[in-house]
């Protein structure tokens, strides 16, 4: 086996979009308030309640400022899964209550998990899900959802950024075209926010949902962005303490919400050379795989695509096999979520993948963090796993094929 | 500056900041295969079976949620299908919204639910969740769950039980207390917020998650985990099981002694309350009022719940006790595990100077009539007695000694 070059980090973490690491500026920045600053926010009548409410504003604002948003649009959640939940459950059982005729709940097959189930829980309460499929490479043709939108619709939710191939979803005009019909739009934002430049104002958006965790925040944080020109009603989840204007109860972690606000800040203030950066890292990732790895093939719009992202079907191996051979190269074969499931993944099903391409597709997401000696790492690691696991299978499939002829 | 609100958040436990601080510098989805995946899982599985033990479930039964409020809602969300709904009149808001349609169960003056009511309720063999919480958040006082439960169990009904002030204050265990669920909150006990879990009976008639996707928490609660709270979370329940729950009693009996010297009165005295907390109504002096003079003098409490603090509306609680006017005359004094001494004499002080401006009437009384009656402490052994710490005792209050010989009593006790 090839001799692998020094690394700094081991193991080597290529699934940025799993989840990231806490940046160390972030944790620094929720410090304070996991010490000293532990006042409730909610507790308005005393001067540690104050300060703490005052940083939550102050973190408010940085969501807002990195979501073109206006502070009073962000809501605060545990994390995207509960605003995707809010958002879509909210959005149809506020209208339906108003007694909106409108039944139709429109979203795409490569959404993730939790809109998908919250679309579909709708259905028991009278509503009708329309999943829409998408192009081979990962868009949602724009006509396939204008047809979708001849039957008044109630609300259409698609994801800006797709979890598994990385691909950028036209979400401006998509969301134009739904806002024609008169439809409501929610957007998935967990992929997007800080990896590509979001304008809520300017996008025709209605409801956009942030996760802490995949942009070097805090898991246990989210947000919900809800318009407020014109202005979007929902009906909350949950209810009780009547915080986040009785969107959202529950008393504000304000650690959390700090170290959200403090990644937004620098997500803002550093998407361009990161960008660049990561964009670097990953072509040359790219460029020594292909150069070694004959038919190896990238799933999804190349164009339209985050940095980070790359999804691979390998020629000759399985990507749990590659996997099983590679413990210090931190991969995934889709999304955290299902990974335990062996069901291939649903969202390459929809690109148009036979259960036996998913099966040898990785996903890597490449981050903040990864090094150029990591990536150095990946590729060579990954050329000599490919190249063990074709051996073996061959190897395998040899005394098949003799006993059979 | 004394910090007597700790029942609307508690100081994180050093303990809990180590654990927290450490996962932060791990990265992983516990839902990811690969090694930093399984290395967070690991924190996270860990984490699970500490807390369900201290709290006497099983670690396969504890659903992470993102706090009190969204496990009590979990709980009703769950647990109601095909069931009435049944709540004490002293909930928390996160039962009382969420349980919007719930036929309400009345309380004595001393902040106790009536069983008798709640058995009467059940007697019509109606399929029933009922809600009951194990300590008030505003009173302190301690709940008989486990005869809930019994008749509870006896009728069929379902019970829930929002543990949210409870845990770390008294032993709390579901397996003893026969409920068949218990919401719990880390922030409460001196763990991060935004944490908190629902701790399920092994026979709890779970249907379907409030919040679904990503089939996280066996199916029960979707979203990645997050991890570095639930680590938080776990060392501050152990944390937690080692106070002194004893001394905590006694620097709450001071802070109700200077406050009684006063003029005010102790609501929920002489039921069994929890040994952190103390309600201190001063008659004639608006809450709000009492609590910005506080706040002014260096000293947080509150006027009430914290959720609702913006609001200007008397509690409901104090209401459902059938205080009247005391109810919108009532601060709360919730003692944080790192209260000292020095603060609870800051707060005597600050008191004494607050009460004598707005109510010099009162403070002007003979300071003879409120001196203790050692007679009244011995009235019933089992109240004056004191926990020792998490060894499964209950922490009684001594508060009733001081404020049964007050002329005002009576407009408590009666």
């Amino acid at each position: 086996m090839t001799k692998l070059p020094s690394r700094p980090n081991r193991p080597v973490y290529l699934d940025n979009q799993a989840t990231t690491r806490c940046d160390p500026r972030v944790v620094q920045a929720m410090l304070p308030f996991f010490s000293e600053e532990y006042g409730n926010p909610h507790s308005a009548e005393h001067v540690m309640g104050q300060r703490a409410e005052a940083a939550v504003e102050a973190a408010r604002a940085q969501v807002a400022a990195l979501a073109g948003a206006d502070t009073r649009e962000i809501v605060f959640t545990s994390g995207a899964t509960e605003a995707n939940n809010i958002a879509i459950k909210g959005a149809a059982r506020f209208a339906a209550g108003m007694g909106d005729p409108r039944r139709r709940v429109i979203t795409v097959a490569t959404e993730h998990k939790c809109v998908l189930e919250a679309v579909a829980d709708l259905a028991a309460e009278g509503f009708e899900p329309v999943v829409l499929p998408v192009r081979p490479d990962g868009l949602l043709d724009p006509l396939v959802l204008r047809a979708a939108l001849s039957v008044p619709t109630l609300l259409v939710s698609i994801m800006a950024v797709n979890n598994e191939t990385g691909v950028i979803q036209d979400i401006p005009a998509l969301a134009a075209i739904a806002k024609q019909s008169g439809a409501l739009f929610h957007s998935d934002l967990a992929q997007a926010f800080g990896k590509i430049p979001v304008d809520l104002a300017g996008w025709k958006v209605d409801l956009g949902s942030i996760s802490g965790h995949k942009l070097y925040g805090p898991k246990g944080i989210g947000a919900l962005f809800v318009r407020r020109r014109p202005r979007v009603r929902l009906a909350p989840l949950f209810s009780g303490g009547g915080q986040e204007r009785g969107w959202r109860s529950g008393t504000l972690p304000t650690p959390l919400i700090v170290g959200l606000g403090e990644a937004c800040r620098l997500a803002g203030a550093e998407m361009a050379p990161e960008t660049e950066r990561v964009d670097e890292l990953r072509r040359g990732l790219l460029d020594r795989l292909q150069g070694k790895i004959p038919g190896i093939r990238v799933n999804g719009s190349f164009a339209a695509r985050i940095v980070g992202n790359l999804n691979l079907t390998f020629p000759d191996a399985a990507a749990s096999a590659l996997m099983a051979t590679l413990p210090d190269l931190c991969v995934s074969t889709g999304s955290a979520c299902s990974s335990a499931a062996i069901e291939p993944s649903y969202v390459l099903r929809a690109l148009g993948l036979s259960d036996a391409e998913a099966e040898r597709t990785l996903r890597i997401g490449i981050g903040r963090f990864t090094s150029a000696a990591d990536i150095d790492y990946a590729a060579t690691a990954l050329i000599a796993a490919h190249a063990a696991c074709a051996a073996a299978a061959v190897e395998a499939q040899t005394p098949t094929t003799q006993s059979k002829a | 500056m004394p910090y007597l609100d700790a029942n609307a958040t508690q100081p994180l436990r050093p303990a809990a900041r180590d654990a927290v601080l450490a996962a932060f510098a791990i990265t992983g989805n516990p839902s990811s295969v690969h090694g930093a995946g399984r290395g967070a899982r690991r924190i996270l599985e860990d984490a699970r079976e500490t807390i369900a033990g201290c709290f006497g479930g099983r670690p396969g039964d504890l659903v992470f949620t993102s706090g009190g409020t969204e496990a009590d809602a979990l709980a009703i969300h769950a647990l109601s299908a095909g069931r009435r709904l049944l709540a004490s009149a002293i909930e928390h808001d996160a039962i009382r919204f969420a349980a919007g349609s719930a036929e309400t169960v009345p309380v004595g003056r001393d902040g106790v639910v009536d069983l008798e009511a709640l058995e009467a309720r059940l007697g019509d063999g109606v399929a029933s969740l009922v809600c009951l919480m194990l300590a008030n958040n505003e009173t302190g006082v301690i709940q008989p769950v486990e005869q809930a439960a019994s008749i509870c169990r006896r009728h069929g009904a379902v019970l829930h039980v929002d543990a949210v002030q409870a845990a770390g204050r008294m032993s709390v265990r579901l397996d003893r207390l026969g409920a068949h669920s218990l919401a719990i909150s880390s922030h409460k006990l001196g763990g991060p917020a935004g944490m908190g879990a629902l701790l399920l009976a092994p026979d709890a008639p779970f249907a379907a998650p409030l919040i679904g996707g990503g089939g996280q928490e066996r199916g029960r609660r979707g979203g990645t985990q997050a991890v570095a709270l639930v680590a938080g979370f776990a060392a501050a329940a152990e944390a937690s099981q080692a106070d002194d729950l004893a001394e905590l009693g006694t620097l709450r009996d001071a802070a109700e002694r200077a406050a009684v010297a006063c003029g005010a009165l102790v609501c929920g005295d002489p039921a069994r309350r929890l040994p952190n907390t103390t309600c201190l109504a001063l008659p004639g002096a608006a809450a709000g009022v009492q609590v910005i003079a506080l706040d002014l003098e260096g000293v947080a409490v509150s006027a009430g719940s914290a959720c609702s603090s913006g609001k200007v509306q008397a509690s409901h609680v104090l209401r459902a006790m059938g205080l009247g006017a005391l109810a919108g005359e009532a601060i709360r004094l919730s003692l944080p595990w790192n209260v000292t001494r020095a603060d609870i004499d800051g707060f005597a002080a600050a008191y004494q100077r607050v009460a004598a401006r707005l109510c010099p009437e009162l403070a002007s009384r003979d300071p003879g009539l409120v001196s203790r009656d050692p007679g009244l402490a011995s009235r019933d052994p089992g109240l004056a007695s004191r926990g020792t710490g998490f060894a499964g005792s209950v922490i009684l209050s001594q508060g009733h000694d001081q404020i049964a010989v007050t002329p005002q009593s009576a407009r408590l006790s009666g």
